[in-house]
């Protein structure tokens, strides 16, 4: 393979021609050793896949915002979720009802909790994602093009009955958190959630809910 | 006594195949890899099922380790330059860098010096430094920048911030985005993408959501890595 036959060179001799051959045998080994060399250094210092990552798109200040063109959630169809410390996760639903601290319900983070985010918010979501597990077999079936299941899910998503999901977090509550509630939306198929601040109300029923009513009997409701 | 005849076989090996493969392996790892950026802090990401892939150019990543501090890096190096120029502009205590910058070749002229700073500071796969503290940063020798890195951060106090005649304040991380996307259009907008450690604490992502907010920088990436969500528990 790497030879090189040389023919020529041959000296005359009484009028024969006699050829000598000579192999030109070139040695690949350093050159493998190269490769291999820099295939180490290409594997240790790149990184082969993109870091995955989350879109998310956040209201604009509220500041500017005239009363008449915020968006108006339908009581029954609110679902405030609060994020403590601790890996702790509290809900209510539509308004907070500060003198009655069991208004507020435990939830977990853990999927295979009987409380978990996901059982609770599947629970609501039912209609949709029914229609969007029937949507997915279309797809599967080659029924129906990618664009079209994209467009079909997100209106399902956002349909009329579907929940509207306010996310909380107190100072407490770490980076991960935020992101596993985040993760439940998109798995649940909320198709409409808010990152909102956490307000002196909020904090109130949380810890009215941790001392199981005493800190309300101590302090006054938050207006 | 007749000696018995061993056939005496080259040990040489032909690696001419060998060298085939290796080198159709680092063709394939030179052309599918993108390097690892150099970052002051170790970062774990929180996992999430999300599969959206970053986009790969004009990112502007913010960096946010456990502590809270907050680093950034850009993916062009003249917008890292024009960005670093146009926030010391604004704080008349820090140093100012007496240099221009050629549009279309990006090449600096003007003090040796800075010149010199500044080229510097445009290879640094990530940064994060009070404006007030970035001349003595950069004329570091590049070990020592990389020691001292992890604990500088760009503030996002509104104490080291600016403040401007009108009573606003603006701190430095503000500053920062604000000028990496100044004068662009929406098309050629740097995109933010936000990589903070799981156990970084959400007081410090509310200032820089905050921060992004008030910048009307209202759509931006979360960086996260892969997890699986089990299917049978979300037909559950």
């Amino acid at each position: 393979m790497a030879e090189i036959s040389n023919e020529g060179g041959g000296k005359q001799k009484g009028g024969k021609v006699k050829q000598k051959k000579i192999s030109v045998f070139v040695d690949f080994t350093p050159m493998v050793d190269m490769n291999m060399l820099l295939i180490t250094f290409f594997m240790l210092c790149t990184s082969l896949s993109k870091p995955q990552t989350m879109e998310i798109v956040m209201p604009t200040n509220k500041e500017n915002i005239e009363e008449q063109d915020m968006s108006q959630v339908k009581e029954s169809l609110a679902f405030t979720l609060l994020l403590d410390g601790d890996d702790k996760v509290y809900y209510f639903n539509g308004k907070p009802d500060y003198k009655n601290y069991n208004s507020l319900h435990d939830l977990s983070y853990n999927a295979n909790a009987e409380n978990s985010i996901r059982n609770t918010l599947t629970d609501r979501n039912r209609e949709a994602i029914e229609k969007i597990n029937e949507l997915k077999l279309k797809k599967l079936n080659l029924e129906i093009a990618d664009t079209v299941f994209t467009r079909e899910a997100s209106e399902i998503r956002n349909g009329k009955n579907t929940p509207t999901v306010i996310i909380k977090a107190t100072d407490a509550a770490t980076y991960k958190n935020l992101i596993d509630a985040l993760d439940e939306m998109q798995i649940c198929n909320i198709g409409k959630y808010v990152i909102d601040k956490i307000g002196v109300g909020d904090e109130f029923l949380i810890e009215n809910k941790k001392t199981n009513g005493e800190h309300g009997l101590k302090y006054n409701i938050p207006k | 006594m007749s000696k018995a005849k061993v056939a005496r076989k080259s040990t040489r090996i032909d690696m001419t195949a060998m060298s085939d493969v290796t080198v159709l392996l680092l063709t394939f790892f030179m052309l599918t890899s993108t390097f690892v950026k150099k970052e002051p802090v170790q970062v774990n990401t929180p996992g999430s099922v999300s599969e959206v892939k970053i986009p790969e150019t004009n990112i502007l990543s913010i960096l946010i380790d456990t502590e809270g501090k907050v680093f950034m890096s850009f993916d062009k190096q003249e917008d890292m330059i024009k960005t670093l120029i146009a926030v010391s502009k604004e704080f008349p205590e820090a140093y100012q860098y007496n240099v221009e910058i050629d549009t279309e070749t990006g090449k600096l002229t003007g003090d040796p010096e800075d010149v010199k700073l500044l080229t510097k500071f445009k290879i640094l796969p990530t940064f994060g430094a009070d404006i007030r503290q970035m001349k003595e940063f950069l004329a570091m020798k590049s070990e020592d920048q990389d020691r001292v890195l992890p604990t500088l951060g760009i503030p996002t106090d509104s104490v080291s911030g600016v403040k401007y005649a009108n009573g606003s304040v603006k701190t430095q991380f503000e500053l920062w985005v604000e000028k990496a996307n100044a004068g662009k259009s929406t098309d050629d907008k740097l995109r933010i993408a936000i990589k903070a450690d799981q156990k970084t604490s959400y007081a410090v992502i509310k200032t820089v959501m905050n921060s992004l907010q008030t910048l009307k920088e209202n759509r931006y990436n979360l960086i996260t890595s892969l997890k699986q969500a089990n299917d049978d528990k979300q037909s559950h």
